[in-house]
Parts: structure tokens; C-alpha cells; sequence
């Protein structure tokens, strides 16, 4: 009734953009459509929302008290990269007949990949975007897989425990169930005989300027990848050149598009712990750090770890980091054409912090150690003795090792330094994180910028360095490293005894309504678990910020105008790991 | 027995008779270069395979190759999705006989936990032959080495008469499939129209 008058003026932002903030509850502000990119504009010139983090669709497909008119939602979470500190979320609901938004690329342009992939996945619009096309699956995929309508070929109900497996469990082989025997499945009246598949894309053709000593000749598009020695796993660059000098890129992904999503909603909120581990599986305990997060925020106090196990998260979570970029750093000259005996040297002290996982957790890569409101083993006294002598007697002259080897490096200089450019502020539009933006000289670190556990209780510095380039992401990592060493001496010393669990473990966890974000400064950058809740036993909606591929929107800006040669490098720098990217 | 009858007094230290079959073989199953090929998660355990604490150079199998025209042995590491397995199958019909396919972990072998997803295919044995399987999500460098030493067991006991690469029955390539509304194989064909031009439609068998 008297809704528009009343309300609206005691909204936030309700007088910066007239008619722009419809509505606002505990978890966001609902934005008119039409008046998203002016109200998005505002908040990053105005009140310094000047980084957006994630962006996703969520289908409220038969939730309750969401009709046709407002079935899909775009979230958006802005955040300031100069004060830190809470930000903000924006909500647009969009009617089912016509999912269409403005893009906001124009504001934001790291935006791009994550409204293509709301596009690819939930058929959203994106009014405006350069290149709308499919991203994670190809160009002519039946349907977009995660609309709660569309069924995956081995459907079997909603939600786990399947009735078919427990309590009763007469499992019917999902092969069975299908009509062709495989996990395939293809629309009415689909003939293969007649079927075309989609042209390629190609690059966006950037000129370089006038006047550079640059050399013109015929115009050659080179694909690389997906099965290709230096990108990391199955990413896909398709490369427009002049000569040797990169003119256009167009990066490909969704390779290992494992639905991670959509199974993550079929999952038990437990359940989709051991599905983090494998995001990015280099550092599996950040990952499960992050999603336990995400739902002990909608817990509350039931969620609310106990000492012990805060401490052990974050010597996991360091451990983590160390190991991750010491990967990071070997397989970085490796592209640079060290080949693999830098990368021994990595993975030598990687071995060892193995051992720790494994004895902690029982794996080695994919730990599956933490849970709501604690972790799962404690550790014990002789745990903590092997772990006290890696970092205090070894990780420190390892890594001292690796700067007198590489740091002063003729051959890593003349191929790093200069190359890759981003400065800080193409780094924050850009939505860049972790390394990558503090190597741009931006001090934004979640561990500071929004403390989560018990970081604050740490003394480390926020690396940054003003390189910009491939040398300075080399440096931040290296230094990064030191930190989490000092980090886990303090927290090793610190380590009280207790329970590592709060309340007893359970199968079932019940969540009430509602939503959240949470989000980890894991090796890679800011790695975002946005949960929707309908009170249920399952996840209504799971969405992964993955810093490997909003990082990846960077690529083609940073290697245009640079050699082929230094694409490779540039790729290897960002420090994608395709498990995250494609999810 | 026989052959060291044949073999001089005085040469007999030097000398050592044996079956082409075997020469072949052994030979050919220590210096087996696998493709420098990683999918997923399990190629970061065959990196450590490769690398000092496991080290696969043990075994003559350091040397990788990201060329498939020069690699004996594909590693399946990881999941195989719709999108990846056309290049997948390429990659396979590039290499050069004999080739042998090593299914690393659970992914590769059934899909794995991953197996309900829309884009993941059910096992790379839909589409090539796999000579060895390797459980395990994602299986240690142990189990991996494990499995590639089965796959020397199975190499030293072909016979030269009867391995099918020199044979003139044996076809030479493999279909590759094709990503249309979802992933298929061509020479399927028939068997597809078969069902989606029928009167129900395929969403509702499904569901």
C-alpha cells in the first residue's frame, strides 16, 4: 500500500538514483533493471564500490512466495578495495518471459565472463555485452542446464540421499533408466545428419596504435590448448597474430566444466564438502575453508568452530598457500622453458606438506578436512612436532633458496620484467584478485580487508608490489610465501588444546532460510561461496566465486601487443587451475 | 634350452639368445613415452609421479611428450567432459601404433563422483579402448605407478604374430563425436533418430 513512499526513503542509496532501490531486505537491495547501470555507476564514482566481486543468477523456480514475474535473480556483491568492510549486495529479479538486464561490462568490466557464464548457464540476457556467447558449455547446447527445470540425463530426484539408495537402497543403474544407455540426452526431433555445428569464435582484432615501430604482416589466427603443454591443464587460447605479436585473444574455457553446480544443489549441505576439494585442486584446503564459511554464517552460533579448530584451519589454509604457490612459482618457469627441474624443486616441499595433510585428514590432495563448526580429526602431538619442524627449520631456507636462484635470474628478468602489464586500476575494474591485484600495488587482502576467523589475532604484512607485470606477481607470491610462514609459526605456537568440533557431528545439518556469501583469501584470490538457503536439507542455490576464471578476464587486456611466446608466461602468471575455472 | 646349445662355449657370457618377441617387448615397454597430457585433478599426482620423491624415470617413462605423434601411452587423467572428448578421441588418433590408454582415477574410468553431471561422459572407454584402469579419486603416485607397471606386464606378453596394429583387419581411426544439443557420434546416426523422432519426447523419458 503505502509501500513506495514510506519504505523506499529509509532505504540505502534510495535518493542516489530516483526509482533505482525498489526494496531491500537483510541480505541485499532489490534495483529496478532499467536503473541498474545508473545506480552501479553511482555506487563505484560515489560511495567507492569500486571492485565487483561476484556476480551469479539464482532461479527461484517453485520457491516459496516467488512467483513467474520474479522467478530469476542477478546478484551482484560490490565491495570497496580502498576501505574494506562488508560492501554491498544489488538484486535484480527478472520475469521468467524475459530474463534481459543491462550488462554492466560497461561499469565493470569484470563483469564480462561472469555474465556470460549467467547467460550460458540460466539463459540470462545481457543487454549490451560484447560477445554473449555460450562459455562453459558450446554454441548450440540444449537448454541452460541450471534453470531448475532442466534436467540432467541421469536425473534421478532433487535432492540426495536418493530414496533409491538410502534408507532402502535398490539402486537402479542410472544407464538403465535412459533410453540411449549413456548420460546423453537429446531434444525432440533432433537429427544428426542435418546437424551444423557453430563456426569458431575468433578473436576481437585490437589494431595496434599508430606510429609503433611494429612491422605488418598477414594476419594468422593460432588456436592453443586445450591440450597444450604450458596452459595449465585444458584452457584454450585461440590467438589472433601479426607476425609474432599478439593482436587478439580469445580465451576458451569450460573444458572441465564438471557441473559443479548443479550437482552441488542435488548435494546435502555436507555433502558438497569433498566437491570443493576438487575446484582447485592444488589447494584443497582453502577451498573447504571457504564454504564452511558460507554456511556457518547462515548457522550462527550452532556454527561457531571452537579454538582449536580455528587454529587448525588456518594452518591448513596456509600450508595451503605455500603449497599453491610454490606450484605456482615452479610451473611459472616452466613456461618460461626451465623445463620441470625448477618445478622439482617445488614440489620437493610439497611432498612434505603432503604428509601432513594426509596424516591429518587421510588424503593428500583432496583433504575433506573441514566441517561445519569445526574440522573433522584432530591432530596430534606428533603432528604438530613434524609440522613445527618444516616451517620453523625448512620452509625458510627453502624459499631463500628459491629467491637466490631465480629472483636475480638473468633469463626470468628479461622475460618477466615489463611484461603482462595491468595497472591498478584496469586490475580493480577488471575484478582481478589475490596475486594478481597486489601485484598491481592494490593492498586488498580479505585476511585484512574483511578478517574472517581468527586472522586478526596474526602478525603478517599484505604483500603488494608496484611491478604491475609478470616479475611482480613472481615477487608478491615468493613474499606471500614468508608471510604464511610467519603466520604458521605463530599460529604453531600458539595451537590451544580443546575440541576441535562444535556439537556433535552430524549427517544432516538443518540451515535456516536465508542467504549468504562467504569468502576466503585463498592462494589464487578471493574465493566466494554464495549460498542460498530455503531451509531444507540441500543447498536451494550454490555458486562458487572462482578467482581462477573472474582472473581470467584480465588475459586478453594484459597480452595484446606482446610476443606469443609471452602469453604463455602471462597465462602462467595468473595461475589458473582449470578445476576452478571451469567448475 | 635348445638355443643355448647354439650359442659357442666361449661366447656364452656375451651372448644371450632369445625370442624377437621378447626383445620387442622389452624394449618397447621401457622406453614408453606418455603423452604430456593432464585433464583434471589426477594430473597433478601424475606430475608427481614424474617429479623427484616417485620419479617415473625409473621406469624409461620421463619423457613426456605433448606431441600425441610421439607419445606410446595416453594417461586419461582426470574427467572427461563432453566439451573435451572430441579432442580427446583426436589426440588418440594421432598417435602412432602401438598406443596403449592408461584410465587414471574415477572420473576416467566411470565419471566418477562427478558421473551425474550434465557435461561429464561416463568413462573414456565410451569412446577409445583402455588398457589399464586405475582407481582411485585421485589415485596416489603409487597406484599410478602400479598401474603402469601392469601396463609393462601386459606389453611384455603381446606377441609380435598377433598384436592388432599389424594386422589388416584392424581399423585405423575412431569415429570422433560431435558436440551438438549434446554430445554424438555420427556413425550413430540411425539409432538416435531412431528415438528423438518418436512420439514422446526424449525430456519426458527422462524425467
Amino acid at each position: 500500500m503505502t509501500e513506495s513512499v514510506v519504505t523506499t526513503s529509509s532505504l540505502p542509496f534510495a535518493d542516489a538514483v530516483p526509482g533505482a532501490v525498489l526494496d531491500a531486505d537483510q541480505w541485499g537491495i532489490i534495483v529496478n533493471p532499467d536503473k541498474l547501470v545508473e545506480l552501479a555507476q553511482y555506487l563505484r564514482d560515489h560511495e567507492g564500490f569500486d571492485y565487483l566481486s561476484s556476480l551469479t543468477a539464482v532461479d527461484y523456480l517453485g520457491f516459496k512466495d516467488r512467483t513467474a514475474d520474479d522467478r530469476f535473480e542477478i546478484v551482484y556483491h560490490l565491495f570497496d578495495t580502498k576501505k574494506g568492510g562488508d560492501g554491498i549486495v544489488l538484486k535484480v529479479r527478472l520475469p521468467e518471459s524475459k530474463p534481459e538486464v543491462d550488462s554492466l561490462v560497461k561499469v565493470y568490466p569484470g563483469a564480462d565472463l561472469q555474465e556470460r557464464e549467467a547467460y550460458d548457464l540460466y539463459g540470462i540476457k545481457f543487454k549490451g555485452h560484447p560477445r554473449l556467447r555460450r562459455i562453459l558449455l558450446w554454441e548450440g547446447f540444449h537448454g541452460h542446464p541450471m534453470r531448475k527445470d532442466w534436467k540432467e540425463p541421469y536425473y534421478e530426484a532433487e535432492h540426495k540421499p536418493y530414496k533409491s539408495r538410502w534408507p532402502v537402497g535398490h539402486y537402479q543403474w542410472a544407464e538403465d533408466r535412459v533410453p540411449w544407455g549413456d548420460n546423453i540426452n537429446y531434444p525432440k526431433g533432433f537429427d544428426p545428419d542435418a546437424f551444423e555445428p557453430a563456426p569458431l569464435p575468433m578473436p576481437i582484432i585490437h589494431e595496434p596504435p599508430e606510429g609503433s615501430d611494429h612491422i605488418h604482416t598477414e594476419r594468422i589466427v593460432v588456436n592453443m590448448g586445450p591440450q597444450h603443454p604450458s596452459t595449465h591443464g585444458v584452457f584454450r587460447m585461440i590467438v589472433a597474430l601479426d607476425g609474432e605479436t599478439i593482436v587478439g585473444l580469445e580465451p576458451e574455457v569450460g573444458y572441465l566444466h564438471r557441473n559443479h553446480e548443479k550437482l552441488g544443489e542435488r548435494n546435502t549441505w555436507l555433502g558438497n564438502i569433498p566437491f570443493t576439494d576438487r575446484l582447485d585442486y592444488l589447494s584443497s584446503m582453502s577451498n573447504n575453508f571457504g564454504y564452511v564459511l558460507a554456511v556457518e554464517k547462515l548457522l550462527g552460533d550452532k556454527g561457531k568452530p571452537p579454538e582449536r579448530a580455528e587454529y587448525l584451519r588456518v594452518i591448513m589454509a596456509e600450508f595451503t598457500r605455500i603449497v599453491n604457490h610454490m606450484w605456482a612459482i615452479g610451473f611459472l618457469l616452466n613456461d618460461l622453458g626451465a623445463f620441470f627441474t625448477p618445478a622439482l624443486y617445488a614440489i620437493e616441499e610439497r611432498e612434505l606438506i603432503l604428509d601432513l595433510f594426509e596424516a591429518a585428514a587421510g588424503s593428500r590432495m583432496m583433504c575433506n578436512y573441514m566441517r561445519f563448526g569445526g574440522v573433522v580429526r584432530d591432530v596430534d602431538e606428533d603432528w604438530l612436532r613434524k609440522a613445527r619442524d618444516i616451517v620453523f627449520n625448512r620452509l625458510d631456507r627453502k624459499v631463500d633458496e628459491f629467491d637466490e636462484y631465480l629472483t636475480g635470474n638473468e633469463i626470468l628478468m628479461a622475460r618477466c620484467v615489463g611484461v603482462g602489464l595491468l595497472s591498478a586500476e584496469d586490475a580493480i575494474a577488471l575484478s582481478a584478485c589475490g596475486p594478481m591485484l597486489r601485484a598491481s600495488g592494490v593492498p586488498y587482502d580479505l585476511r585484512r580487508a574483511r578478517p574472517y576467523s581468527i586472522y586478526d589475532r596474526f602478525e603478517f604484512d599484505v604483500v603488494t608490489d608496484d611491478g604491475c607485470d609478470v616479475y611482480a606477481r613472481y615477487k608478491v607470491r615468493l613474499g606471500e610465501i614468508r608471510q604464511s610462514i610467519r603466520i604458521l609459526k605463530q599460529a604453531l605456537d600458539q595451537i590451544p588444546e580443546g575440541p576441535i568440533m562444535n556439537g556433535k557431528p552430524a549427517y544432516v545439518t538443518r540451515v535456516q532460510k536465508g542467504e549468504a556469501y562467504g569468502a576466503v583469501e585463498g592462494p589464487k584470490g578471493e574465493l566466494g561461496f554464495y549460498v542460498v538457503s530455503d531451509g531444507s536439507d540441500n543447498p536451494w542455490r550454490y555458486h562458487v566465486r572462482a578467482p581462477s576464471y573472474i582472473n581470467l578476464n584480465t588475459l586478453e587486456h594484459m597480452t595484446i601487443g606482446y610476443k606469443v611466446a609471452d602469453s604463455v608466461v602471462i597465462l602462467g602468471a595468473i595461475d589458473i587451475v582449470l578445476g576452478e575455472t571451469d567448475r | 634350452m635348445a638355443n643355448e646349445n647354439q650359442v659357442p662355449e666361449e661366447l656364452q657370457q656375451n651372448v644371450f639368445v632369445t625370442s624377437i618377441d621378447f626383445l620387442y617387448n622389452w624394449s618397447r615397454k621401457n622406453s614408453m613415452w606418455p603423452m604430456l597430457f593432464g585433464l583434471a585433478c589426477c594430473a597433478i599426482e601424475m606430475i608427481c609421479t614424474a617429479a623427484g620423491r616417485y620419479d617415473l624415470s625409473r621406469f624409461g617413462m620421463e619423457v613426456m611428450r605433448p606431441s600425441p605423434r610421439q607419445a606410446d601411452l595416453m594417461i586419461v587423467s582426470g574427467t572427461v567432459t563432453k566439451k573435451m572428448a572430441p579432442i580427446i578421441v583426436r589426440l588418440y588418433n594421432q598417435m602412432a601404433e602401438p598406443r596403449y590408454v592408461l584410465s587414471m582415477g574415477a572420473c576416467a574410468t566411470g565419471g566418477g563422483p562427478f558421473k551425474e553431471g550434465y557435461n561429464v561422459v561416463s568413462g573414456i572407454d565410451k569412446y577409445l579402448p583402455v588398457d589399464v584402469y586405475v582407481p582411485g579419486c585421485p589415485p596416489t603416485p603409487e597406484a599410478l605407478l602400479y598401474g603402469i607397471l601392469k601396463l609393462h606386464e601386459k606389453v611384455q606378453r603381446q606377441s609380435i604374430r598377433t598384436v592388432p596394429w599389424y594386422r589388416k583387419d584392424t581399423p585405423r581411426g575412431i569415429t570422433i563425436p560431435v558436440l551438438g544439443p549434446d554430445i554424438f557420434l555420427p556413425d550413430r546416426a540411425d539409432e538416435i533418430r531412431q528415438i528423438t523422432m518418436r512420439q514422446e519426447t526424449s525430456e519426458e523419458i527422462a524425467s
